[in-house]
């Protein structure tokens, strides 16, 4: 037993402040969230549910175990782009329960542009998929769309991570026995055909559900057919005639139901492969979380406060406490579930990234998840540590990150600049689940540093000339720099991008990992094999 | 005293004479139908015979059979319970020809009284007072017609050989006469195969007092006094009580003599009650003699503290009376309930089906359960819907309906449509808790004790929604618990959601009617929007079904029984039955309209339509006789008969569709 203890003062003036700043943050993120789940507008709303369909998150709602969590995935997607009205990029994913089972959801949002695919649908679509793939977790999509989103064709259907990725995932997510489950609630037009096609079983809804290759106008276009979209492609046409559906459904409520009742049936055992204890809640409280963060993120903390106030018991069991002390590793649990926590706790030196790469090894060896809480503002620089191989103990560590093939769950709770983000499994480093906090910043260097950099080297170039640039000037020419790094570095710049899987709120990042813990549980836990250290 | 004895007879009384029978050393045999081959008599008895189908004509009244079963198990004595054969004189002869002695009276007594008009005249020979009637031979409708004027309106038509109810009409005038007699008529043959009737005058707010009279072999004759059977519905007992509340001691003698003039004028054996009418000045008239034991016996015996089942073996092994007039004193006060699957809002209709869930109260030295069925058994269209008498005492009536209403409370039901709440209502009620009682307490009441079935109240859908909540909590825990991954996070079921608010809608059916709650989840509660307004709900569950909500700040203790996706809120004894709208059920909802469809199941017995018959609303279309009572179907409108599906003598099932109408073509 190695309790963390805690130095800090709730009712202390700092903490207070920063619990505050925190709460700003969070219910911010909030109003955003609230506002992106009305989907569409209120017309289109009206028009959605006056036809008798349900919205797509009360098709979620329905879908899932009653009062089962539902865990979102990148709810900000598209947030601010293409004119800031494609709320959620127009399709809801996450993880939830149906039928005692975690499985993945995919819901278009009709009310949302028709439903149709822009290119970050597409992004958030696959990445639903990756995580089945990576989790082994039944797929689950709730048709409606009209398919590929026309003005925005060139970013949505030539490329390798395109529209047509979604059936090549299909098939080899079939492949590996993760089931496709199809539920047609709305049009499923040209390539969306392929989505009840190419399922396992699939679901349409009476009056509701179409699906065809060409719709009525491009069928009397191209042939002078005269034909309803019933008829062409309803529910009688595909259950009673052509076989592309196999269930027949009288409303959306009777659909969904109908798909807990396939999940019930698709004989499945989870069996985690890690040792898991009787959880216990950390003896501090995590929504304490939220004074612990400095609301001036310059100020350094003890990311301890942190780990305390997310892991079983508050209980830690440090690795290499007294050496590369900027970095803290070590063994705890999480509802249950055995993790190793990489935390940054300052500048990684090369002590550091030796004890993460020797960490991440042990972790990988006995098969036990990884965290990463990333706060970094990069690696050490200067002529000593390049002397003394920095490069290549960052290497090491980044090689250790890139191979371990343990679930990796990453948090940005800080910083996220330059290689700091490499070596603490950033995206690149296909973490199975990337959540930001909402005070988080990232890009390739910190927006004063890249500031400073740029005009260190524009005087430097007007000094050789013989210029000079008075301070005012430097000012003015830097202001910019650090604007477009405050705003591309945001979280919401990032979820919108699908950088990360969602922001959190940081009180909840013990729930949100416990549920991807879980989650991640459903696939075995594959042997790593490094590559060449250089030592 | 005998060895071994056949009791003649299902259900509860079955079970109650096995009782005693088993107390006194004697071994019993069963007897069953096909349908009863699993009942809860055929389990206690010692040996059990099967003596035909279903039907009651085929088995419980084959005497034929029944004796036979008698002769070959090597029985002594039979006892014929109540109903069915038990005063059948040449049930009686029979089994005295095949030398087994008929526990009951000797078959002169029960030929004696079971012609009402010719127990009139013996009862009137003898000194005991009679209300104006007509028990005469001539049957004829103009003969009838004119002796109910001679009576006065209003009349009451009863079957001669008649009892419980059948066969009988209460009529206010002369056009009404000749339908409510060929009804009756109809319905005594059936159920007695006898049509003849008598009339008597119909009296304004008589009480219904019988007494419970015994008379042995040696000459020996005692009452053990009166019961109160005044609360009826249908002209069928629900509750009696004893003693009758109020009775002057002098009335109370004078009846028990008249009681016991009455049996000895027939040379009467055994258990018998003697029914008289009691009018508000506290004058007494005779109505008719019972020959059997009452289903109502046992309110006697909790006052008398004697056992009635004992009397009649001992009076019929030529034993004396056990106990002397002199002996005989009342102690304290007794209810009994007659606990039925049917249904209070559908004019008592029985209501047919599974006993899913079935827990009486406790039984204790205040509260007696007379029952033949347990949980899993059926209620059947073949027999008496009956599933248990409920029997309290107290020290006084107070006391013993506060018992009767506490017992009621506990009673849980599932399944079946039963009465309970109605008793309950009925125990509840000032008038009766007054002792304010007569035979139309029920209809003058009606829209207290039952009152319109109405919607589910707030309370009732709060505490549906949080038992649905709680249940799926201890499921999800259950499953949990079994599965490799226990403490995972995504058991939980409080909604947790990614930076926002759960909800969820519970959709129930409430007698026909869709009602949505939106019940929004809150740290340790559930805020519902119910249709009185939004109320903050928590609580939680106890034993199998029992659940304590704070409902708004109230405290409801509840019980919730399901089966399926029906579900029963008790509170405080009221039953109220929603179901869980499945989804998957929405398919077999679409139904079209313009059929008729049977209420239950049962036999056609008259068809007054046919294809082509334009009808109005109201009208009657055919009449289905089940469960012995005959259900007039009527047209629910205007219209006309496209095609009539079943003839007199066909079997319905229930739903079963009887006629189909269409709408009458516009005239011009």
């Amino acid at each position: 037993m190695s309790v963390l203890d805690t130095t800090l003062d709730p009712q202390s003036a700092d903490f207070r402040r920063n619990a505050e700043a925190m709460r700003r943050l969070v219910s911010d993120l909030r109003a955003q969230v609230a506002t992106v789940e009305l989907g569409g507008g209120e017309r289109a709303r009206a028009r959605h549910t006056e036809r008798g369909k349900l919205l797509p998150r009360e098709r979620v709602r329905q879908l899932l175990d009653v009062g089962t969590p539902f865990l979102e995935l990148s709810q900000l997607a598209a947030h601010g782009m293409y004119g800031g009205d494609v709320a959620a990029a127009g399709v809801v994913t996450g993880i939830g329960r149906v039928s005692g089972r975690e499985c993945v959801v995919v819901a278009n949002d009709a009310t949302v542009k028709g439903g149709s695919y822009f290119p970050l649908t597409v992004k958030k679509h696959l990445r639903a998929q990756e995580i089945a793939a990576q989790n082994r977790l039944p797929c689950i999509y709730l048709v409606d769309s009209g398919g590929a989103n026309l003005p925005t064709q060139d970013e949505v259907f030539p490329d390798r991570e395109h529209f047509g990725r979604i059936f090549f995932h299909q098939a080899n997510l079939s492949a590996a026995g993760i089931p496709q489950i199809a539920v047609v609630m709305g049009s499923c037009t040209a390539g969306g055909a392929y989505v009840p096609a190419m399922s396992d079983e699939s679901i349409i809804v009476r009056k509701q559900g179409t699906i065809f290759l060409g719709g009525p106008p491009l069928v009397k276009a191209a042939t002078g057919e005269v034909v309803s979209a019933e008829d062409l492609g309803g529910a009688d046409v595909h259950s009673r005639t052509s076989g592309v559906t196999d269930h027949y459904a009288t409303d959306d409520a009777h659909a969904l139901r109908i798909a807990r009742r396939i999940v019930s049936n698709l004989n499945h055992v989870k069996r985690p492969q890690v040792e898991i204890r009787q959880p216990a809640e950390p003896l501090l409280d995590p929504s304490e979380i939220h004074g612990v963060v400095p609301a001036d993120p310059r100020k350094p903390y003890d990311v301890r406060e942190v780990i305390a106030r997310v892991v079983d018991g508050s209980d830690l069991d440090e690795f290499k406490r007294l050496y590369g002390t900027t970095l803290v590793c070590g063994f705890a649990h999480v509802h249950g579930y055995p993790v190793g926590i990489v935390a940054n706790n300052g500048i990684l030196f090369s002590e550091s990234a030796l004890k993460g790469a020797h960490f991440i090894q042990l972790c990988a060896q006995r098969g036990i998840p990884l965290v990463f809480l990333q706060n970094i503002t990069g690696f050490m620089v200067g002529s000593k540590y390049e002397a003394g191989g920095i490069a290549k103990d960052g290497a090491k560590m980044v090689t250790a990150v890139a191979c371990a093939r343990v679930p990796k769950f990453t948090f940005i709770i800080g910083g996220s600049f330059g290689a700091g983000n490499y070596g603490m499994c950033g995206r690149a480093y296909s973490p199975r689940f990337l959540w930001m906090w909402p005070n988080a910043r990232i890009s390739v260097m910190g927006g004063e540093q890249a500031a400073s950099v740029l005009a260190q080297v524009k005087r430097d170039a007007m000094e050789a000339r013989g210029e000079t640039w008075p301070r005012e000037e430097e000012e003015r020419f830097k202001a910019p720099i650090r604007g477009q790094y405050e705003t591309q570095g945001h979280p919401y710049y990032a979820s919108a991008r699908l950088w990360d899987d969602g922001i959190i709120d940081p009180a909840e990042t013990r729930t949100v990992l416990g549920l991807g813990l879980s989650a991640a549980l459903n696939a075995p836990i594959e042997p790593t094999t490094f590559g060449v250290f250089r030592m | 005293m005998f060895d071994k004895i056949l009791v003649a007879n299902r259900g509860e009384i079955a079970c109650r004479v096995i009782r005693t029978a088993q107390r006194m050393g004697i071994r019993t045999v069963a007897v069953f139908s096909d349908a009863d081959e699993g009942a809860r008599h055929v389990a206690m008895a010692d040996e059990a015979y099967r003596i035909g189908p279903a039907p009651a004509r085929e088995s419980y009244l084959r005497a034929d059979v029944i004796v036979e079963a008698a002769v070959r198990s090597g029985s002594q004595a039979v006892h014929p319970g109540y109903g069915f054969l038990s005063e059948n004189a040449g049930f009686a002869e029979a089994c005295a020809a095949a030398g087994i002695t008929f526990i009951g009276p000797p078959p002169s007594a029960i030929r004696a009284m079971g012609s009402k008009s010719a127990a009139k005249r013996i009862m009137e020979e003898a000194g005991v007072p009679l209300v104006p009637g007509y028990h005469g031979e001539d049957q004829s409708p103009d003969r009838l017609l004119r002796e109910a004027e001679r009576i006065g309106w209003p009349v009451l038509v009863k079957a001669t050989a008649g009892g419980g109810g059948k066969g009988m009409r209460a009529v206010l005038d002369a056009p009404s006469f000749p339908g409510a007699l060929a009804g009756a008529k109809r319905e005594s043959l059936a159920s007695f195969g006898d049509d003849r009737v008598l009339l008597e005058r119909y009296l304004a707010r008589p009480r219904h007092v019988e007494v419970q009279v015994f008379a042995d072999t040696l000459g020996g004759a005692v009452h053990l006094f009166e019961r109160d059977c005044s609360i009826q519905r249908r002209h069928q007992k629900v509750l009696e009580e004893a003693p009758a509340p109020g009775l002057a001691a002098e009335t109370r003698m004078a009846m028990g003599r008249a009681a016991v003039a009455a049996a000895r004028a027939i040379g009467y054996v055994g258990a018998g009650t003697v029914e008289f009418l009691l009018d508000e000045d506290g004058s007494f008239s005779f109505m008719e003699m019972n020959t059997r034991l009452q289903v109502e016996h046992p309110v006697t015996e909790m006052i008398t503290g004697q056992d009635l089942v004992e009397w009649q073996l001992r009076v019929a092994a030529g034993e004396p009376l056990p106990a002397a007039q002199e002996a005989l004193s009342i102690t304290g006060h007794a209810i009994e309930a007659r606990v039925y699957a049917e249904d209070p809002t559908r004019d008592f209709l029985p209501s047919i089906g599974r006993l899913d869930h079935l827990r009486p109260p406790r039984e204790s030295a205040h509260v007696r359960i007379d029952t033949g069925v347990r949980e899993g058994d059926s209620v059947t269209i073949h027999y008496d819907p009956m599933i248990a008498k409920l029997v309290v005492w107290d020290t006084s009536r107070a006391g013993a309906v506060r018992r009767l209403r506490a017992a009621l409370s506990e009673y849980q039901v599932v399944g079946v449509t039963t009465n309970l709440a109605f008793l309950g209502a009925v125990a509840a009620h000032p008038a009766y808790r007054a002792a304010d009682l007569d035979t139309r307490f029920i209809d003058r009441h009606r829209a207290d004790l039952i009152g319109e079935p109405g919607p589910a109240s707030d309370t009732v859908l709060a505490v549906a929604c949080l038992d649905e909540i709680l249940r799926r909590a201890t499921d999800a825990e259950r499953a949990a618990r079994a599965s490799a991954d226990p403490h995972s996070p995504w058991n939980r079921t409080h909604g947790w959601r990614l930076n926002a608010d759960y909800h969820h809608i519970f959709t129930f059916v409430d007698d026909g009617k869709f009602v949505r709650v939106v019940t929004q989840y809150r740290p340790g509660s559930v805020l519902l929007e119910l249709p009185g307004g939004q109320v903050e709900v928590r609580g939680s569950r106890h034993g199998l079904d029992e659940v304590v909500a704070d409902v708004g700040g109230a405290r409801v203790r509840a019980t919730v029984v399901r089966s399926g996706a029906d579900r029963v809120v008790m509170i405080n004894g009221r039953g109220h039955r929603l179901a869980l709208f499945d989804p998957d059920a929405a398919e077999e909802r679409d139904v079209g309209g313009g059929s008729l469809v049977a209420p239950m199941p049962g036999k056609v017995v008259a068809v007054m339509v046919e294809a082509g018959t334009e009808v109005k609303k109201g009208a009657p279309l055919l009449v289905l006789e089940a469960m012995k009572m005959e259900h007039t179907v009527v047209s629910p409108r205007d219209g006309k008969v496209a095609a009539v599906h079943y003839t007199p003598g066909s079997i319905v099932a229930d739903g079963a569709q009887l006629v189909t109408l269409e709408p009458v073509p516009e005239e011009g």
